[in-house]
């Protein structure tokens, strides 16, 4: 099948099997290998993107499905040399350690961060219950995140408008 | 006039390695695409002990893409290759071969019996399924113990029997200590438990994989490694392939925590089937096959017996192991428990003891090296039973603890297992523990809650501990029987740019070893931390090495870093006098210069590096370069200690357990980078947490692993766990020059036994005294129905235990 997608801002038409799945598109047809794969259960959201501004598991959304769609990559999220809050909040907080789940990590907390701006910790905890990390205990993911809603929040100067900016082309958006 | 400059060894430096991480510029082994390159896929065996009858691979070779499909004949026609063992613990351990891929049987489920090649994974997946073996099922042995009774049907028949070896030590026998025996018999208070070790997955969250490339004038493999030195070498001799010929690159490596230390029969598939093709060979594991074949970690059961007199002094130690290796001898699996043997003495001062385990093959996945390798099964055994112990007594298990651990004026410490601790200072570090915590706050909320008949109970669980880290001086290792040393390398390249490359052998795999080697190198050579560049991972520029376990890499290969950084100012120095026309002996170096004592004339390292590249005006004799290359063989091994608290609530009409706080207290010596140390920390915990209340893998009758995925097997999420309140202690360590101690498995080590401490003393008044891990629920409700003394409950059959000498009391509610 001829699908086409826009991926992290540029567009790619290509023939796929009905059976591709949209992570193994991006990595292999596209080269878009910033997206990783932990495993064939949907569990641990490594492989996680944004299609169409809301975070999906990668690895269980056809290719076939995300045509016409606009999908962002953690490849994507830097602008003009530019980390987005959440990469730079996940960088100051060492919220990483070998970095696997890290994509898929920020992608989501990008989501969680467009549907509560400010939240607690339970909320961060359970907004990233799909995401596995085997390295950090999640205490810094967590720190992190709610580090970077500091930053994205209301009043908070460039970075507030970062991510209305990014609603508007459909990262992190709601 | 020089200008201090702030040390960079103890600052929270952000990581080096971030960038390229969240901004997903990392090559991971699956990112790598060569031209041509074929994939290949294994079929695993769905029966865990069966006769192959018969392989047909006509119809997979005729399917679509297929390039190739081979079978053990095809791949190894003499039946010659046998996967290493580095580790035969005793003259008279069995080693049976652990074929590249089963030939005429298969021992577990997930052993592999073909593979194909085909230009897509997807094809070679979907070929798999083309491939017809008939099996002839062979008797499935799971438990370890009806493995070693007598008739017990055998994993490999031509063995003789299941028992792989057995290891022992005795500080009577060894000089180090008294007799258990008569420790035992002459006793005021004997206490005797039966713990389990679950068997755990490792679970990096990258799976396991690799690429060869047979183009050009090398072998390359790239592989998901933590060994790329070793699996050199194993490569070579497993093999015959000259080791020059082989080239090995671990490239970013997505966590191992000992799950990636083995040398992999994959592996050696790849390099054989890419040699015989001609082309680049790529192997991608799923996550149901890691889980199934890449192998597994702990699986003990433990028999203790601890004795002491009615004031609380331990006068003995006895421990019986069984360990379950799996069906073959791992890379180093066979040694996991005797790292263990050393450490079931823990912090305390123990007069006698005697520890011996059982090695013993079953029908299961292969068992090697899982975050802390043995000494998280026996902390936890240690921690446990001391804590059984104090009940017995009736005594705080603080109060245990405080009379029997080694005092900090004490040290240097032999211990009765014969190692001698070089520091430590067990009573800072429970001070501090004690106190953020709120001890005694809780314990009187505890007696509260119980007096009041809470449906919540809250218990305390305790741990101290201390490790031995930093694998490991050779001559020991030579003298346990151990393949290799646990010497480390170092190289050290000044640039005529006045940058710096510097080569470590200790390769990481997202412990930050960029960063903290950049950190000791701009202190040693007095450069900026930015102007330091760290090669590690591929055996071509980073030649010699041990990698990377044991929490090894900082206090053997980081010492290797600071070796090398002497060495380089050692050379520069000649070279600095002659330029400023003095002796030698009138310089001193300090921040990167060389200043002539007394006056403000100096030059620095930067400018020495380029004078040896322009090499103009160099001293008579002196070659042009400033490199170094260094090698540390530690003389003892370093002992990280801590003492971890945790407050648990546990529902008794649920079996629910929520954990409240957790306080630890680590004493890691001289932190080099406290934010990696914190990080590290806390993932050790939620790793040592998860197998306490989350974790471990299920087999049904017929040998198949049900906990095989994600979903099943219970990884814990953030959901699932708590924040931590991480402080650190810093008593250094004497026996190397940064003072350090290693970080990497402490949370993991701790945390076991603190957090199954606390649920049992939540419940301790219902005459609970063990519940066999993981504690899920259902466990617990169970255990407080039934005031239970054994670890038995539903999930798990029939779970030893009734050993105790404690009388149950308070019984069911
Ligand atoms: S790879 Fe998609 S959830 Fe694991
Ligand atoms: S950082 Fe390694 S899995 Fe999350």
């Amino acid at each position: 099948m001829r699908i086409t997608v826009t991926v992290d801002g540029t567009k790619y038409t290509d023939e796929v099997e009905p059976r591709t799945l949209l992570v193994h598109h991006l990595r292999e047809k596209l080269g878009k290998v910033g997206t990783v794969v932990g495993c064939d259960t949907s569990n641990c959201g490594a492989c996680t993107v944004h299609l169409d501004g809301h975070s999906v598991k990668s690895c269980s959304v056809l290719a076939v499905q995300a045509d016409g769609c606009e999908v962002t990559t953690i490849e994507g999220l830097a602008r003009d040399g530019q980390l987005h809050p959440v990469q730079k909040a996940f960088h100051d907080n060492h919220a990483l350690q070998c970095g696997f789940c890290t994509p898929g990590m920020i992608m989501q907390s990008i989501d969680l961060l467009a549907d509560n701006p400010d939240p607690d910790e339970q909320a961060v905890r359970e907004g990233l219950e799909g995401n596995l990390c085997r390295c950090t205990g999640y205490q810094n993911i967590v720190r992190a995140v709610r580090d970077a809603a500091q930053h994205m929040s209301p009043g908070a100067g460039p970075e507030a408008e970062r991510i209305t900016e990014n609603k508007h082309v459909g990262v992190g958006g709601d | 006039m020089t200008a201090t400059i702030e040390p960079e060894v103890g600052k929270s430096r952000r990581r080096k390695e971030d960038e390229r991480l969240i901004t997903g510029r990392t090559r991971w082994t699956d990112n790598i695409a060569l031209p041509g390159m074929l994939h290949m896929a294994v079929l695993r065996s769905p029966f865990a002990h069966a006769k192959i009858v018969s392989i047909d691979t006509s119809a997979a070779k005729g399917a679509a893409g297929v390039v190739a499909v081979f079978t053990a004949k095809d791949l190894d026609p003499d039946s010659s290759i046998g996967m290493p063992c580095a580790w035969p613990i005793t003259p008279d351990m069995k080693a049976p071969r652990r074929p590249v891929l089963a030939a005429d049987q298969v021992n577990f489920a997930g052993e592999g019996v073909a593979v194909v090649v085909a230009r897509t994974s997807a094809e070679a997946h979907d070929a798999l399924e083309e491939i017809d073996v008939e099996y002839d099922e062979l008797p499935v042995i799971l438990d370890m113990e009806a493995a070693i009774a007598d008739g017990a049907p055998l994993v490999h028949e031509d063995q003789g029997s299941n028992t792989s070896a057995v290891w022992k030590f005795d500080s009577g026998e060894a000089g180090t200590g008294g007799n258990v025996e008569e420790a035992i018999s002459s006793a005021e208070v004997v206490v005797k438990r039966r713990f389990r070790q679950q068997r755990l997955v490792p679970a990096f969250m990258e799976p396991r994989a690799c690429v060869v490339d047979p183009t050009g004038t090398q072998l390359t493999m790239w592989s998901a490694t933590q060994v790329p030195h070793i699996l050199r070498v194993m490569s070579a001799l497993t093999l015959g392939i000259p080791e020059h010929k082989l080239r090995v690159i671990a490239p970013d490596v997505g966590g191992g925590f000992g799950g990636k230390i083995g040398v992999l029969p994959e592996e050696m598939m790849s390099l054989l089937v890419a040699q015989k093709l001609g082309k680049p060979v790529k192997w991608n594991e799923s996550r149901s096959e890691t889980m199934l074949a890449a192998h597994h970690g702990r699986d003990q059961i433990q028999d203790i017996t601890i004795t002491s007199t009615r004031d609380g002094r331990v006068t003995g130690l006895k421990v019986e192991l069984l360990a379950n290796l799996g069906a073959y001898n791992g890379l180093v699996g066979t040694g996991v428990p005797i790292l263990g043997a050393f450490m079931f003495n823990a912090i305390y001062k123990i007069p006698a003891y005697h520890f011996a385990c059982t090695n013993v093959y079953t029908t299961t996945t292969l068992t090697d090296a899982y975050r802390g390798a043995g000494r998280p099964e026996a902390t936890f055994a240690i921690e446990r039973i001391m804590d059984e112990l104090a009940a017995e007594l009736g005594m705080d298990p603080m109060e245990l603890r405080e009379k029997n651990w080694i005092k900090h004026e004490e040290f240097p410490f032999t211990t009765v297992a014969g190692l001698t601790y070089d520091s430590g200072n067990y009573e800072a570090a429970t001070a501090k523990a004690k106190q953020l915590f709120d001890y005694d706050g809780l314990r009187a909320e505890q007696e509260k809650r119980r007096a009041s008949g809470d449906k919540v109970q809250l218990g305390i669980g305790i741990s101290t501990f201390t490790e031995m880290c930093g694998l490991a001086p050779s001559r020991v290792l030579g003298s346990l029987d151990y393949g290799a040393g646990g010497w480390e390398h170092a190289a050290i390249r000044m640039l005529p740019t006045g940058k710096v490359e510097v080569i470590t052998g200790a390769s990481a795999h997202g412990q930050g070893h960029e960063t903290a080697w950049s950190q000791i190198v701009a202190d040693q050579l007095g450069v900026a931390f930015e102007d330091v560049e760290i090669i590690h991972g591929d055996t071509q520029s980073s030649h010699k090495g041990m990698d990377t376990y044991g929490s090894r890499s900082l206090v053997v290969g980081g010492i290797a870093v600071v070796k090398a950084a002497e060495k380089v100012v050692a050379k520069a120095k000649p070279i600095a006098a002659h330029l400023l026309e003095c002796a030698e002996d009138d310089l001193e170096f300090a921040n990167g210069k060389f200043t002539v004592k007394g006056t403000d004339t100096s030059t620095g390292i930067a400018d020495i590096a380029l004078a040896v590249f322009a090499a103009h005006n160099l001293p008579d004799g002196v070659e042009p370069s400033l490199d170094s290359d260094a090698t540390f063989d530690p003389e003892n091994f370093s002992y990280p200690h801590g003492t971890h608290l945790c407050a648990a609530e546990v529902d008794t009409e649920t079996g629910r357990i929520k954990l409240r706080s957790y306080v630890c207290v680590d004493d890691v010596g001289v932190a080099v980078n406290p934010l990696i140390v914190e990080g590290q920390v806390h993932g050790g915990l939620a790793q040592g947490i998860a197998q306490a209340l989350f974790e471990g893998t299920e087999h049904d009758e017929s040998g198949t692993l049900t906990t095989g995925t994600f979903a099943d097997y219970l990884l814990p999420s953030a959901a699932d766990l708590p924040s931590f309140t991480t402080d650190r202690t810093e008593t250094p360590s004497t026996t190397n020059p940064l003072g350090a101690k290693g970080v990497g498995e402490a949370g993991t080590i701790a945390s076991t036994p603190a957090v199954v401490n606390a649920v049992i003393d939540a419940v301790r008044h219902f005459g609970v005294n063990d519940i066999e891990m993981p504690l899920t629920p259902m466990r617990v409700w169970h255990a407080v129905q039934h005031g239970t003394t054994d670890a038995g409950g539903p999930g798990r059959g029939e779970a030893g235990g009734g050993l105790g000498s404690i009388d149950a009391s308070g019984g069911a509610q």
